[in-house]
């Protein structure tokens, strides 16, 4: 692959990785010095880079690539992006299972150390199914997707691998950070300031990136699939800059203090954690829905109306929504009003999204009946809309009273991670490693289907097990007795539990199987084309060169 | 509308702008008057800052994940003022950086815990939760009694607090290693300067039951015995809860 790299690129990689060497020997020294953690990740980083300069040196000698590659689009580092992406499905889903497990035995923890404790290992599952494995997804998808709609290859050979790669660095300092207790604490923003610097670095390359691409593009019109993908990009960065305003201690520690306190804190959390489902888990996964839906359909999208409506309707309405996470709380009321109406009202938007894609299927419905690719994406569009109803639902503070810091809200949030998310990704997953790996097929079309129904299977058990354990708790700690105290101890609420916490495992269990079926077949697939490939001539960036128009005309 | 879009989704850097400006405003409209309007945040001048034993303790809890499980934040319900006490004030967090309100219960609400158990009852609990409550499916934290607490990193811990706001002096900065070891000590000459500093009430005891080596589980159990106990102002608004 570095030979792909012109040799100015390769020249560039190696001073970058260089600098990234430099970066983490620093932090290495310091942490030292101080006896800090911060040394570990200086060590992890030098290692990274180390082993990058490895690989680019290794291939340093190579000709200047053909410049016939240029009339080619550039999708190593979306290969390489759908392989990590489920590397890291299996590594989260298997995290969330065992923190499944421990919560229904808690003393079948294997190793009695600090690192496998279930509040260290939490978020090693959400970062690594929420970043590791759907931030890989995005990344490499949205690569396919702004050069096909764009007719334009990406503009260079480096910075692609650079989001990548960087990208996964900030994975591994997370994950491994959380096991020796490096966190900030703050929801699905857990990593301290360095890996949150680091990841600013990466999103703004990222977001050049995305932009040069689009501007090299010779369709007039900007496809709805990067609207999104462009929303995704803008709006995390956004957020992540803001919400992870933080004093470290000192420049040679980890340990770092959040600028915000209190109730502005909880805002801004809330306003990130909310935003963080609005655009990584919605925003950008609609991007993905609008191209593979309809292409592996083999039908336009339904609705072009429907499409700006909810797209803008998401973009403006969903920054309003977070403060309904703290209904009842110290937040002022007024700020909680706004929440749960825009909560409510943000439904229409969604459901726009949900029943455009289902209407796209009209006239294809044969074909999701014998394809379980496109059958992983209709029920994703189904789950879409289902948890969009139930989030509008649970926003309202009525409901909220019942819902919230109960197990129906972990319920919610998996019926949009499995059922939307991640099956929205299988589907395109399945779609685009054929036409990456040029084959007609993948692997095992049986196998898909086999992960189709562990994964619905695991869903529905999973989800089902939530709203019965949530609600369960949420009655028993408002339910009041004969003599008019509290009816059940909260002890008594965690008894409660257990069935349905053994369920929840199962369920995660069949959805984890069904995930590393999935890499089996990717892998065998990507084996296949080491038999023979057979090349789609129509997939490249000039194949209709005779309507090229300028970009921004 | 159609003909204005057809013309935005032609420019990608408008496009982007237009993208900033929607999505800015609601943050724009819900977060920025949380700082102005003031009674946002209730005032109370006897609140008082954590000790460097307590903000110890409070960066171990952090360390340690607890909040995935337990909230800090007593909702304006019947039931959870039954259950908890007075439901929590935006000032009791006021030094929160950052807050630590929770969104699960898997175990329950910490808001107000300091004072409701002993100091042993908290060290048995944490070195293994089913030795005093069965059925709990809160995980071991036995190391916490075993590791030795690191403070030379106090005193810039509490200079970065005060960065970010809170209003710890320059005694308190320069003394925040031997208070530390002193609050965990009641023997230690020490314990004058940390009443002196931070007010009569403060709890001067051996955590863990031992005074002689400082550990993590002093840090802790002094973090989750302040609990609820650094401003009255809850009860003083809620004397029926």
């Amino acid at each position: 692959m570095i030979a792909q790299l012109s040799v100015a690129e390769r020249q560039l990689a190696l001073v970058v990785l260089g600098l990234l060497a430099l970066a983490g020997l620093a932090m290495t020294v310091a942490g030292a010095v101080n006896g800090d953690l911060i040394a570990v990740h200086g060590l992890i980083v030098l290692v990274f880079a180390a082993v990058l300069m490895f690989v680019v040196g290794q291939g340093y000698y190579a000709p200047e690539p053909s410049p016939a590659r240029l009339a080619q689009y550039y999708d190593d580092p979306t290969k390489v992006g759908i392989v990590l992406a489920m590397i890291w499905a299996v590594i989260g889903m298997f995290v969330g299972v065992w923190v499944a497990a421990l919560l229904a035995w808690p003393e079948l923890t294997f190793v009695d150390q600090a690192w496998a404790s279930f509040g260290r290992i939490r978020p090693v599952h959400t970062s690594g199914v929420i970043f590791g494995f759907g931030g890989n997804a995005l990344i490499a998808t949205s690569y396919h997707v702004v050069q096909r709609t764009s007719r334009a290859r990406l503009p260079g050979q480096f910075s692609p691998w650079f989001v990548l790669l960087g990208f996964n660095l900030f994975c591994i300092l997370a994950a491994s950070g959380y096991l020796m207790g490096i966190t900030q604490n703050k929801e699905y923003a857990e990593p301290e300031w360095y890996a949150d610097i680091w990841l600013t670095i990466v999103w703004v390359a990222y977001f050049v990136l995305f932009l040069r691409t689009l501007q090299r593009r010779k369709e007039p019109h900007i496809y709805v699939a990067n609207w999104y993908y462009i929303a995704f990009i803008v709006v995390v960065a956004v957020l992540h800059i803001v919400n992870n305003l933080a004093l470290p201690a000192s420049m040679g520690e980890y340990k770092s203090y959040s600028l915000f306190s209190g109730v502005q804190d909880a805002m801004v959390q809330w306003w990130y954690g909310h935003n963080a489902v609005a655009f990584f888990l919605t925003a950008g996964f609609l991007g993905m829905m609008y191209y593979y839906l309809p292409k592996r359909a083999e039908r336009p999208i339904f609705s072009y109306r429907l499409s700006i409506i909810s797209f803008w309707g998401i973009t403006f309405l969903y920054m309003w929504a977070g403060s309904h996470h703290l209904h009842y709380t110290a937040l002022p009321q007024w700020v909680q009003t706004l929440g749960m109406t825009f909560s409510v009202v943000l439904l229409v938007p969604s459901w726009a999204s949900a029943g455009n894609a289902l209407a796209t299927l009209n006239g294809a419905w044969t074909k999701v009946r014998d394809d379980a690719t496109l059958r992983f994406m209709m029920v994703a569009a189904v789950f879409y809309g289902l948890s969009t109803f139930e989030g509008s639902f649970m926003a309202i503070r009525a409901v909220n009273s019942l819902s919230h810091y109960t197990d129906w809200t972990v319920g919610h949030v998996h019926a949009g991670a499995l059922g939307w998310v991640a099956m929205i990704t299988f589907g395109s997953f399945y779609a685009l490693v054929p036409w990456m790996w040029k084959q007609s097929r993948m692997y095992s079309p049986k196998l898909v289907e086999v992960h189709f129904w562990l994964a619905l299977i695991g869903t529905v058990i999973y989800v089902f097990a939530m709203w019965n354990s949530g609600i369960l708790q949420g009655l028993m700690w408002r339910t009041y007795g004969e003599s008019g105290g509290l009816a059940y101890s909260f002890m008594q609420s965690v008894e409660a539990m257990h069935p349905y916490y053994i369920a929840r495992m199962i369920g995660g269990l069949c959805f984890l199987l069904g995930a590393i079926v999935g890499f089996y077949n990717i892998i065998m697939t990507i084996r296949m084309s080491r038999q023979g490939t057979q090349p789609d001539a129509r997939d490249v960036p000039t194949a209709r060169a005779d309507q090229v128009l300028v970009a921004g005309e | 509308m159609a003909e204005f879009h057809r013309k935005l989704e032609r420019n990608a850097i408008g496009f982007v702008l237009a993208v900033i400006v929607v999505s800015g405003i609601g943050g724009f409209v819900e977060i920025a008057p949380l700082f102005t309007i003031d009674e946002t945040v209730e005032h109370d001048p006897d609140m008082r800052v954590y000790t460097p034993l307590e903000l110890a303790g409070r960066d171990i809890y952090i360390r340690e994940g607890c909040s995935a499980c337990h909230s800090q934040m007593i909702r304006t319900l019947r039931d959870e003022v039954e259950r908890y006490g007075p439901y929590s004030l935006a000032v009791e967090s006021q030094y929160d950086h950052p807050m630590l309100w929770g969104s699960k219960r898997t175990g329950p609400d910490l808001a107000r815990i300091g004072g409701r158990y002993s100091d042993d009852w908290h060290v048995r609990h944490l070195v293994n939760p089913r030795d005093v409550v069965p059925a709990s499916v809160m995980p071991r934290y036995g190391w916490l009694d075993e590791n030795r607490l690191r403070t030379s990193d106090l005193g810039r811990r509490l200079a970065a607090q005060r960065g970010v706001g809170v209003p710890y002096t320059d005694a308190m900065i320069a003394n925040a290693e031997a208070d530390a070891i002193a609050q965990a000590n009641p023997d230690n000459a020490g314990t004058s300067g940390v009443y002196e500093r931070y007010g009569r009430e403060t709890h001067v005891r051996p955590f863990d039951g031992d005074a002689e080596v400082l550990t993590e589980m002093d840090a802790v159990v002094a973090y989750l015995q302040i609990l609820g106990g650094l401003t009255d102002a809850a009860h003083d608004q809620q004397p029926e809860g």
